[in-house]
């Protein structure tokens, strides 16, 4: 009974098929698993918002929305109502053509990177042998879209924004690609399902996640970090400032394509807690070995809707850092971070079974962030703001 | 050469086309963004992963961001009206032409360095990449890290002469 459950969306699947013809199941059972990802990320992005406006409005001391439906539970489906009957605008001196497709080069490259990721055991949709780099590479891609929205509104903020996000993007994106490298060294594979495997141990009924090891704990918050910025959520949010750049990118989009960028926004953000589930915590793999019962496919969604927890607890925690203060950072503070993370992740891997790595893992990573951060603090460098280009 | 195979290198060629015909030096650069996706899909359709990934990684993520920036940064996208064909386009296409030779004879005589399935195709996974560009290739891995890393140090002190300038 249990492993039915467990594999129960492999086994409807299989179901399915086996009403076609033999020539046909392969290629019908890929439809229906994109069909799948494609139907229930978007769902998830609803509830999210509700979620999210609600905690949010928790942590602010209000009510939040609560007119539409039980507890205000319908108001996506009002709000995706609204958003398809809106008028499209778009100005007159915009770039037509480009000002269409970005929105949809970012919600395509961002479905993308869901195909690699496993999501239960047997539940993947490309088991790519180097499904990590394909994640990356997609995750890049979506740099490209956001600069061409900002480009083609031949709109200044719209132009600042992307700009910003851009540099933030790349900035980040190497910390982030770091931190999963010490991963893909110890798990000695590309594979995210390997990956997964390779944590999928149990030693007095606790897991061998790599977040529990000295040099995973350390990747896993500089990936947290980067991902944040990456996904440019609260406290990274510069991009779309509202104060400063009215929304940044998507300042000269209305109705739908609006709502693809936000649904882009919190499709980056699922599948950015997916690989940081799978690369430190554990994937799909139960907390406690005497849970094994509980299917997969509910730990992997539980990790994830907990990091999109954490997420919107941050944003509704955290002030806005300054556009020097994150460059200075991402450059100066995370990227030393994780190139030392890298050498503990090498030391961990040839200093055998014992008690030592953890020792030295911890004094070097623990010695690494206190003589940074004061090495830092003592140069003023998080300090006032200097005005380089603006005097 | 199967059905998808022109499918992609219609676009790929449909890309590069439009890279150097189009007037507007934005355009340009996102029809070279075409033109590299066409490429990688080509080298994933034939099961090439680990350089179809990494050219969408390097030239869509990394290249054609930084044309992008570096055509913002420099003149402004308004091009000007007498068009931007170069009057030197013979050598440029002899050039062209020398570097596919080059190119051309390296890959046929590369023939047998790979390991082959039965069926004669390639069978390289990316353990096998980076078992290579560990061992036997390692010197050219470290002075591609050594050109980078001179490069990079080059572009820090031309940004930083700039600074001292102001002072």
């Amino acid at each position: 009974m249990t492993e039915r459950m467990d594999q129960i969306f492999v086994l409807l699947r299989q179901w399915l098929v086996g009403f076609l013809p033999e020539a046909w199941q392969a290629a019908a059972g890929v439809v229906l698993s994109v069909a799948a990802i494609v139907c229930l990320f978007p769902a998830l992005f609803a509830l999210t918002t509700v979620f999210e406006r609600k905690g949010l409005a928790r942590i602010q001391n209000r009510i939040g929305p609560n007119r539409v439906g039980p507890f205000g539970f319908f108001q996506p489906v009002a709000d995706g109502i609204k958003s398809l009957t809106k008028e499209d605008i778009v100005p007159i001196s915009a770039d037509g053509v480009v000002h269409f497709l970005a929105p949809v080069v970012l919600v395509v490259a961002v479905f993308m990177g869901f195909a690699v990721l496993p999501m239960g055991r047997n539940m993947v949709l490309v088991d790519a042998d180097a499904g990590l780099l394909f994640f990356f590479a997609v995750g890049a891609s979506t740099e490209l879209s956001v600069f061409m929205a900002g480009w083609s509104s031949r709109n200044k903020y719209s132009l600042l924004g992307a700009m910003r996000a851009v540099a933030q993007m790349i900035s980040y994106e190497v910390p982030l690609l770091l931190s999963s490298v010490a991963v893909v060294m110890i798990a000695g594979s590309l594979s995210l399902t390997k990956i997964v495997e390779a944590q999928n141990h149990y030693t007095w009924g606790l897991p061998h996640w790599y977040i529990f090891t000295p040099w995973g704990l350390a990747g896993f918050l500089m990936f947290a970090i980067a991902a944040t910025s990456e996904t440019n959520r609260s406290p990274f949010d510069l991009p779309e400032g509202e104060s400063e750049l009215v929304a940044g990118y998507h300042t000269e989009y209305s109705g739908f394509k609006f709502a693809l960028f936000f649904l882009g926004e919190y499709l980056a953000m699922f599948s950015i807690s997916g690989l940081g589930t799978t690369l430190f915590l554990g994937g799909w793999s139960a907390p406690f070995s005497w849970l094994g019962w509980v299917p997969s496919w509910i730990w992997f969604f539980s990790k994830v809707m907990l990091s999109i927890f954490v997420f919107i607890w941050l944003r509704g925690t955290l002030p806005r850092l300054r556009q020097d203060q994150l460059m200075n950072f991402a450059w100066k503070f995370v990227l030393p971070l994780t190139l030392t993370n890298l050498m503990a992740a090498a030391a961990w891997r040839f200093l055998g079974d014992g008690w030592e790595r953890w020792v030295v893992c911890s004094a070097v990573l623990a010695l690494a962030y206190a003589g940074l951060g004061w090495a830092e603090m003592r140069r003023g460098h998080f300090g006032p703001r200097s005005y380089r280009y603006a005097e | 050469m199967s059905f998808v195979f022109y499918i992609l290198a219609a676009i790929t060629v449909a890309g590069a086309l439009a890279a150097v015909t189009l007037k507007n030096t934005v355009h340009c650069a996102l029809a070279l963004t075409v033109a590299f996706a066409g490429l990688a899909l080509l080298f994933l359709e034939l099961d090439a992963q680990f350089a179809g990934f990494a050219q969408i990684l390097v030239y869509i993520g990394a290249v054609a961001i930084l044309v992008v920036f570096a055509i913002l940064l420099t003149k402004g996208s308004e091009t000007p009206k007498d068009g931007v064909y170069s009057r030197h386009w013979f050598s440029g296409l002899v050039i062209a032409a020398g570097a596919f030779a080059v190119l051309g004879w390296a890959v046929i005589k590369s023939g047998g360095a790979v390991p082959r399935g039965p069926d004669g195709t390639p069978t390289v996974t990316v353990l096998d990449i980076g078992n290579a560009l560990m061992s036997r290739y390692v010197l050219p891995l470290e002075i591609v890290a050594l050109l980078l890393t001179a490069a990079m140090i080059g572009a820090v002190l031309v940004a930083m002469h700039e600074k001292e300038e102001k002072k």
